[in-house]
């Protein structure tokens, strides 16, 4: 694919980006950023992709091994901890919903 | 050497990958999409955020059916790497669940600091990787996106893991300012973007590491004078920076999910940023440069002989239980005390009396914004007893007792009075404005942001020092003999 054709999708989705949290309360404020730094963490899907370029045993080998490493541990991480966060906000049985 | 514009026309290196897994790779996108959609209402917050677990998983997978057209001829099963990636993948899961699940609710902002540095390092490190290989593109683009990420991540890492340690308070969580702070920052920054531009034009494996080291004490220089409650907004903003370094390693690599992950994030974040920023009444900058032009903070050892009233539980449970109506101020001092169960409990007490009570809850008490309507949640507080800042201030006045419980920053009136103050223009709960003000604290320590509250001073106010758990019981138990 052409640089012109990345650039665009760069751009609408900063506006996707902008808009689909443009209306978020403040009592999910923690949620929502922990939820989106885990996002990020598909980074790993780049980490695996030049690890898989290097040869064995290089340098970039081992620099990949480590940064599928880290981005493992924020995708699965990141994942885990917003869902531990959003579980206490379920409504509770016989209790009142949130306005 | 051809114009800078003209490689922008020139193919990026593209991975050649199978039809259904590029429309899996946007299916992916979609769910990112979604997730962000859903975190941003409270009855689709948890289905949003297995949404975006979804998408990282299935674009995980199938990454690695990519296919060898990818890694040219003869380049089969990754180069043989495929059991050593499993296993990094494994060993970095099994790290990521074991410390999401392990850590206290209490600690959880550091932990999303410490997460967001792990990515953010991750990104630099791919595009150190990539930079290195001999398949690199020649495209200066390319280069400059890569040099992007490796500066950006780097900061996030560095960055991100001092704001760890300023949470976690293995370090003094006041800003520290270098002396000559502000030159040695704008030299060192201007030191970066220098190694960045050369490096650009002159890519050599010497200027990388120079500028991977320029940018960890790039993070470090601008973490450090940040102080107190501006730290969450930092997170914030880091988070966003590791989503652009996400964005740019996308391009690096050719990968179109990397480029709309990375930017969604990084968009989404950079307003959130400006909206925490704006709960906190101060524009970004003076979060990020405050400390270099504020006053140096008072020390407290002449403040510390003024006389202040304490007062027994008894006082209080009787003050508490002859009031018509009490707002409870709950602060980061409750949750690390543990003691949600026994507000929980003393409020539904005062409530059976027919006491109307109510829970005020300022945008950023706690360690992040909404983190005290996570852990009271988590003590099973119902909703509607918790109220906002707007919603809540004009009652106050209203209110016989304001029982503040480990809370200070919040609720000190300087930031409405004091111009010099740090936290000048903060909203603040009028916890001021109530009948009478019971402030249960552990010492008379100055609060997160380190200033003197003159609150803990007035004649309408009386501090009960201890443990907020210990004292909360004696309250509650005081309540019930009555």
């Amino acid at each position: 694919m052409d640089a012109i054709s990345l650039l665009t999708i760069f751009i609408l989705s900063i506006f996707v980006g902008i808009e689909v949290v443009s209306k978020v309360s403040a009592v999910l404020h923690t949620p929502l950023m922990s939820g989106a730094n885990a996002i990020h963490g598909v980074v790993l899907v780049g980490a695996i992709l030049v690890t898989g370029q290097s040869d064995q045993y290089s340098l970039g080998f081992f620099l990949g091994l480590g940064a599928i490493v880290l981005a493992a541990i924020n995708m699965v991480g990141g994942f885990v901890v917003t869902d531990r966060m959003l579980e206490m906000f379920k409504p509770k049985p016989a209790k009142k919903d949130e306005a | 050497m051809t114009p800078f514009i003209a490689h922008l026309s020139t193919t990026v290196s593209a991975p050649q990958a199978p039809t259904w897994v590029r429309l899996t790779e946007l299916g992916a996108a979609v769910l990112f999409v979604l997730a962000l959609k859903g975190l941003s209402s409270p009855k689709s917050a948890r289905r949003g955020n297995l949404l975006g677990a979804l998408g990282a998983g299935v674009a995980t997978v199938v990454i690695f059916f990519y296919g060898t057209e990818y890694y040219g001829e003869g380049l089969t099963n990754l180069k043989g790497n495929l059991p050593f990636i499993l296993g990094a993948i494994t060993i970095g899961s099994l790290i990521g669940w074991i410390a999401a699940k392990r850590v206290q609710m209490t600690q959880m902002p550091q932990m999303v600091a410490l997460f967001n540095g792990v990515g953010g390092g991750a990104a630099a490190v791919v595009s150190v990787v990539e930079f290195s290989a001999p398949t690199a593109s020649e495209s200066k683009a390319a280069l400059a996106a890569t040099v992007f990420t490796v500066l950006v991540g780097a900061v996030s890492f560095s960055g991100s893991i001092l704001t760890f340690m300023k949470l976690q308070e293995l370090m003094t969580s006041r800003p520290v300012v270098l002396p000559l702070g502000r030159y040695i920052t704008s030299l060192a920054g201007i030191g970066t973007i220098a190694a960045a531009v050369l490096l650009v034009a002159n890519p050599t494996n010497t200027l990388l590491y120079v500028l991977l080291g320029m940018s960890l004490l790039m993070g470090l220089l601008l973490v450090l004078p940040v102080g107190g409650a501006d730290v969450p907004i930092v997170i914030s903003l880091l988070n966003a920076f590791t989503g652009l370094s996400v964005a740019a390693s996308g391009y690096v690599l050719g990968n179109t999910l990397l480029i709309v992950a990375g930017t969604l994030v990084g968009a989404s974040g950079t307003l959130l940023t400006r909206m925490m920023a704006a709960a906190m009444g101060r524009p970004l900058t003076n979060t990020l440069f405050g400390a270099f032009t504020a006053k140096a903070i008072t020390s407290t050892g002449t403040t510390e002989d003024r006389p202040v009233k304490s007062a027994s539980p008894d006082d209080v449970a009787i003050m508490l239980s002859y009031a018509r109506k009490v707002i409870i101020v709950p602060g980061y001092g409750l949750a690390v005390a543990q003691a949600q169960n026994t507000i929980r409990e003393l409020v539904e007490l005062l409530s059976a009396k027919g006491i109307q009570v109510d829970y005020a809850i300022h945008p950023v008490a706690g360690r992040m914004p909404g983190h005290m309507n996570v852990l009271l949640a988590e003590a099973n507080v119902p909703y509607d007893q918790l109220k906002e800042m707007e919603e809540i201030n004009p009652e106050f006045a209203e209110a016989d007792v304001a029982l503040v419980v480990g809370a200070n920053d919040v609720v000190n009136p300087a930031a409405r009075d004091d111009k010099t103050a740090p936290i000048y223009g903060m909203p603040i709960l009028n916890v001021d404005q109530a009948g009478q003000v019971v402030f249960l604290k552990r010492s008379m320590r100055p609060g997160f942001a380190g200033i003197e509250n003159e609150l803990l001073f007035d004649p309408k106010t009386s501090l009960l020092f201890g443990d907020a758990k210990e004292t909360l019981t004696k309250v509650v138990s005081a309540v019930k003999g009555l």
